[in-house]
């Protein structure tokens, strides 16, 4: 009888993939529950809407390709991806807005590449960049802070009229966001200090969230405080979201200092744009980033770089999504080149030479 | 002492507690000793004794055969009843030549040469004598250590480090010899010095040994500043050599070679005892300290064991107290799944453990999340994630080229991996594969040579058939051509005379 | 709207006879690959895949007559090398046996007539005329030319005895795909 033995180890660190995402999910929700506050209710459908058609797509794609459909639900990653794709949407977008970035981001992002583990680009970023190209008009209507049990927040009926048939009055209600109107203003020769006085902009407030702009762009101290936990909990470490702040904030305050009027701070670059959370929580997505540290630090220099140059220079005003997908396309090339130092042998992967030495 | 630098390594939960304070004691002598004739890495043990044959304890059962082997001695006196193949304690369940020995009850030792002073001894001499006595690496590696000690005496060697690391989880045998036989470690470290003309030893003990370290430290202040006691940090895997050499040294051994190419020779403190032992009291090795531990057993100790003693007689020496369990000779990190326990003890074996299903790891995996945790955990700087991708394809070369054959099978990347991906199954089986081609190879090689050889010669038969044919038929034609001259002359002749 | 999609459609019929004429013009010629796959073989030419020896299905297989699986005394070791080597699909399914088989003498009936290591083309048979043969079990390939000779049928193939220096560990099962 031929026997299968058990291999060694024959003990585990208690690691699973369903707690990892867990813990990213569970650092995610201060920022979430803050920005439905924010936003009221028609954030929340949208959150959940998003989050939903993501397990729909995914159950889908795992019964066409005759997979286990339970274990690859409850591990999180679609959860996941639907929380992330949901933070960076408009909070008052259409439903089929929501429906169709959470069908992209799972079966074009994630499925079509072999599903976990696989995919290239991150995912949420994919659906993101697809549905801003596709649908400018309804990815760029922002609406201001209509705080939840305050007289400007819509009702259950009139948010779900919201979410299901659009705005009403949208041209009185809509606003565009921070970084889209300093960029609007820039073009009609207006700087940037005084756009921003006549905003009322205020660091303190922008950080704590109290701007127009997507969940994920608000809170910027809240997915701070996020992205602290997940890394306490070494879930990610500190090289990607440290790397690529200091490369905004390098790149523009040098900017900045060239001419203060044309080029906006690098606090502003900071706090707007959802920047820390795609520093936190998008780039730093463990399949789609490099393996080594070293790796890691060149790709955040990359999307830093990106982000500032697409935001200054380009024709969006705010280049994350484009940035991190970019260097997701080189992440492969890093890691085929960026290799650990194997014990006993130099960088070039040969066996350290013995020095000869007379005994 | 300045400590270098570690990479990688994890922290397994160690269970220590179960055992460490437990004194070591003997196990009663069983009633059939099942002795395999390959005890360590090389060549298998010659049988010298024949069945019937009566034995003493410490009697040579098998020599050595080449220049890396070890021979092997019986545990106890006693009948050898039989000399056949019995499953070895390996996972695949396959078998090795084995003594079975009766033993009698009497444990009677063979007489043994008068003690000498160890220091008297030539290095080429202790060397000899460590070698006759069996001793081999006993951290679990089971390389035979007069090999090592041979190679001091034909280059010089500049460090001596004894390893007192034991970083698997449950495994304190190691722990308890040292707090309760420290001397006599400290004398085998000794005469190794002596054997290697070598001044200092670094003794490296981890952090979680307290009681270890203070007990060593006070049987090496008397021969300060010869034997070092150093405390290296808790951490798996420490007792991987290669490593303890970095980190005391500073310098790496280049891969493909072993420690004592970079001129540093590193030991066990248990064969540190048992050299110890075969060169005060000419007492060659014939048993070793086991921990049985475990959460599956309800009294775990540390056992002083006779090689060829029944695994099963151990687990019932110690209680199960759960139906389904799995049995590790070793420690859970690397040790090996036992198929059953009516397999012999042997030198290598530190440990039997037994394991509940609530630590032994699962058999269910998901896919690779590239979260590179097993990166961060491999002690060599491999890439584990990469490895294995290749392998799953059959790739196992573009793996070998990542460095596959570095990879020491430590198991700290499989120990984190979220997604529990058997990945040291992956490089165990992937190096399989690679040394089953590299055989095949080989083997193909020297038949293409054989019916090379073959047609070569058939074909030179058939020339000297052709050759001796055409030479019998030239030769025919001559003796014909003479014997028609012949004739033709004997006719003018005639002729001529008539 | 139309000259969009005129001048996309050129563009791209355009670049893609580009491609086509290089990938023609600049094709890399590949090693001769018959050498190395004739390398890989048993090299006992034996005759059991169909063709004369070694070098002529090597050839085959070069030229895709052939199919990878064909050398039994090469075994699914060989058909992996092919595979690897000539980037195709491995079929297991079609490889007569799965591991290579060896010659084995059954004594009780060997009676040294000597034909078989006659016949055998890498000298595996050890004997003498009226003494018992037997196979170096080293050396055998495996290519069953002294079964067919041998009078008393006491050679008999079996698969390589595995011992504990020989095995290696499987190969991990990977995840369970569900319906």
């Amino acid at each position: 009888m031929k026997l299968t033995p058990k291999s060694a180890p024959h003990t585990h660190s208690g690691n699973s993939i369903s707690s990892v995402m867990l813990h990213v999910i569970l650092a995610l929700l201060p920022a979430t529950l803050f920005g439905v506050y924010l936003f009221g209710l028609p954030a929340l459908f949208i959150v959940i809407l998003t989050i939903t058609s993501c397990l729909l797509a995914e159950a889908i794609a795992l019964y066409l390709a005759c997979k286990a459909i339970k274990p690859h639900l409850l591990d999180g990653s679609a959860i996941l991806t639907g929380l992330l794709l949901a933070m960076s949407l408009p909070p008052w977008a259409p439903w089929w807005i929501a429906v169709l970035g959470g069908f992209f981001a799972i079966i074009i992002g994630k499925q079509i590449f072999g599903g976990l583990g696989q995919n290239v680009f991150n995912p949420a970023m994919l659906a993101r960049v697809a549905l801003l190209i596709s649908f400018p008009l309804e990815m760029t209507t922002w609406v201001d802070v209509h705080p939840m049990f305050s007289n400007s927040s819509p009702g259950f009926i009139e948010s779900l009229k919201i979410t299901f048939f659009g705005i009403p009055n949208l041209d009185e209600i809509s606003s565009a966001s921070l970084m889209g109107q300093v960029k609007t203003e820039l073009t009609l020769n207006n700087s940037v200090s005084s756009t921003l006085l006549s905003v009322n902009y205020s660091p303190m407030s922008t950080s704590i969230g109290f701007i127009s702009g997507s969940i994920g762009e608000t809170s910027s101290i809240l997915i701070l405080l996020g992205g602290l936990y997940i890394m306490f909990k070494r879930i990610i470490s500190w090289h990607i979201p440290f790397t690529m702040l200091l490369t905004i904030f390098l790149l523009a305050a040098l900017f900045h200092f060239i001419d203060g009027d044309r080029y906006a701070d690098p606090f502003f670059h900071i706090l707007t744009g959802g920047v820390i959370l795609g520093a936190f929580f998008i780039a730093t997505d463990l399949v789609t980033s490099p393996n080594t540290k070293l790796g890691q630090i060149i790709f955040a220099i990359g999307i830093g770089i990106f982000v500032y140059i697409i935001r200054t220079w380009g024709g969006y005003p705010e280049g994350l999504g484009f940035a991190i997908l970019l260097m997701n396309a080189m992440t492969p090339l890093i890691d085929h080149y960026i290799r650990p130092r194997i014990y006993g042998r130099d960088r070039n992967g040969n066996p350290i030479q013995l020095s000869e030495k007379s005994e | 002492m300045k400590l270098f630098r570690f990479r990688g390594g994890v922290h397994p939960k160690g269970y220590k507690e179960l055992s460490s304070e437990l004194a070591i004691e003997k196990f009663p002598l069983p009633k059939k000793l099942y002795i395999p004739l390959q005890q360590h890495i090389g060549e298998p043990a010659i049988p010298v004794v024949h069945i019937g044959q009566k034995v003493l304890k410490g009697d040579l059962l098998g020599h050595s055969y080449g220049k890396i082997s070890a021979p092997v001695h019986a545990s106890s006196s006693g009948t050898v009843i039989d000399i056949t193949d019995f499953a070895a304690p390996h996972p695949s369940g396959l078998s090795l030549q084995t003594v079975v020995l009766q033993t009698d009850g009497l444990d009677k030792t063979a007489k043994s040469i008068i003690p000498l002073n160890p220091f008297d001894l030539t290095p080429h001499e202790t060397a000899e004598r460590v070698g006759a006595a069996g001793i081999v690496g006993l951290g679990g590696a089971t390389f035979p250590s007069a090999v090592k000690l041979y190679e001091g005496v034909e280059r010089k060697m500049d460090t001596l480090v004894i390893n007192g690391g034991e970083c698997e989880p449950f495994l304190t045998c190691d722990d308890r010899l040292m707090q309760e036989r420290a001397d006599n470690i400290v004398d085998g470290i000794r005469i190794m010095l002596h054997a290697l003309k070598l001044d200092k030893a670094y003794v490296a003990i981890e952090s979680n040994k307290p009681e270890a370290l203070q007990a060593m430290t006070l049987a090496g202040k008397q021969y300060a500043p010869q034997i070092v006691i150093v405390k290296v940090p808790t951490r798996y895997p420490m007792g991987w050599d290669k490593q303890l050499v970095k980190i005391l040294t500073g310098r790496e051994v280049p891969a493909g070679k072993r420690s004592a190419d970079l001129g540093v020779i590193v030991h066990n403190v248990a064969t540190a005892y048992a050299i110890h032992e075969a060169i005060r009291y000419a007492r060659p090795l014939v048993s070793r300290i086991v921990t049985i531990s475990g959460d599956a057993v309800a009294l775990p100790k540390n056992i002083e064991v006779r090689f060829g003693t029944l695994v099963s007689q151990l687990l019932d020496y110690v209680r199960i107290n759960t139906p389904e369990y799995r049995l590790v000779m070793g420690g859970p990190m690397m040790g090996h799944a036992l198929p059953h326990a009516n397999l012999p003890v042997v030198k290598g074996c530190n440990g039997i453990i037994v394991l509940s299903q609530n630590i032994a790891s699962s058999n269910t995996s998901q896919s690779c999340i590239r979260c590179s945790q097993c990166i961060s955990a491999c002690p060599v700087g491999l890439l584990p994630l990469e490895m294995m991708t290749r392998i799953k394809k059959g790739d196992y070369k573009s793996a070998s080229e990542i460095g596959l054959k570095d990879c020491i099978s430590c198991s700290s990347c499989s120990y984190v991996c979220p997604a529990n991906i058997p990945l040291v199954h992956y490089f165990n089986f992937a190096k399989g594969e690679l040394r089953d081609q590299q055989l095949n190879q080989t083997k193909n090689e020297k038949t293409k040579k054989l019916a090379q050889a073959k047609q070569f010669r058939l074909e030179q038969i058939e020339k000297e058939k052709k050759e001796a044919a055409a030479a019998r038929k030239a030769q025919r034609a001559a003796a014909k051509a003479k014997k028609e001259a012949l004739k033709a002359e004997k006719l003018q002749s005639k002729s001529e005379s008539a | 709207m139309l000259e969009a999609v005129g001048s996309v459609t050129t563009l791209g019929l355009v670049l893609g006879s580009l491609l086509g004429y290089a990938s023609r013009v600049f094709k890399v010629e590949t090693d001769p690959v018959v050498e190395k796959i004739e390398e890989m073989m048993p090299g006992s030419n034996c005759g059991q895949c169909g063709f004369p020896g070694c070098t002529p299905a090597a050839e085959s297989i070069a030229n895709g007559d052939a199919d990878i699986t064909l050398c039994p005394p090469g075994g699914k070791m060989l058909a992996q090398e092919l595979a690897a080597l000539l980037n195709v699909e491995l079929d297991l399914s079609k490889l007569v046996d799965e591991e290579p088989l060896l010659a084995n003498v059954k004594e009780e009936l060997c009676i040294g007539c000597t034909k078989c290591f006659k016949v055998c083309p890498t000298d595996a048979i050890i004997g003498a005329p009226t003494q018992i043969h037997s196979v170096i079990k080293e050396v055998c390939t495996g290519c069953k030319a002294c079964i067919d000779v041998c009078p008393t049928e006491c050679l008999i193939m079996q698969p390589k005895e595995e011992t504990l220096k020989t095995w290696h560990w499987h190969k991990p099962i990977a995840e369970p795909i569900a319906a």
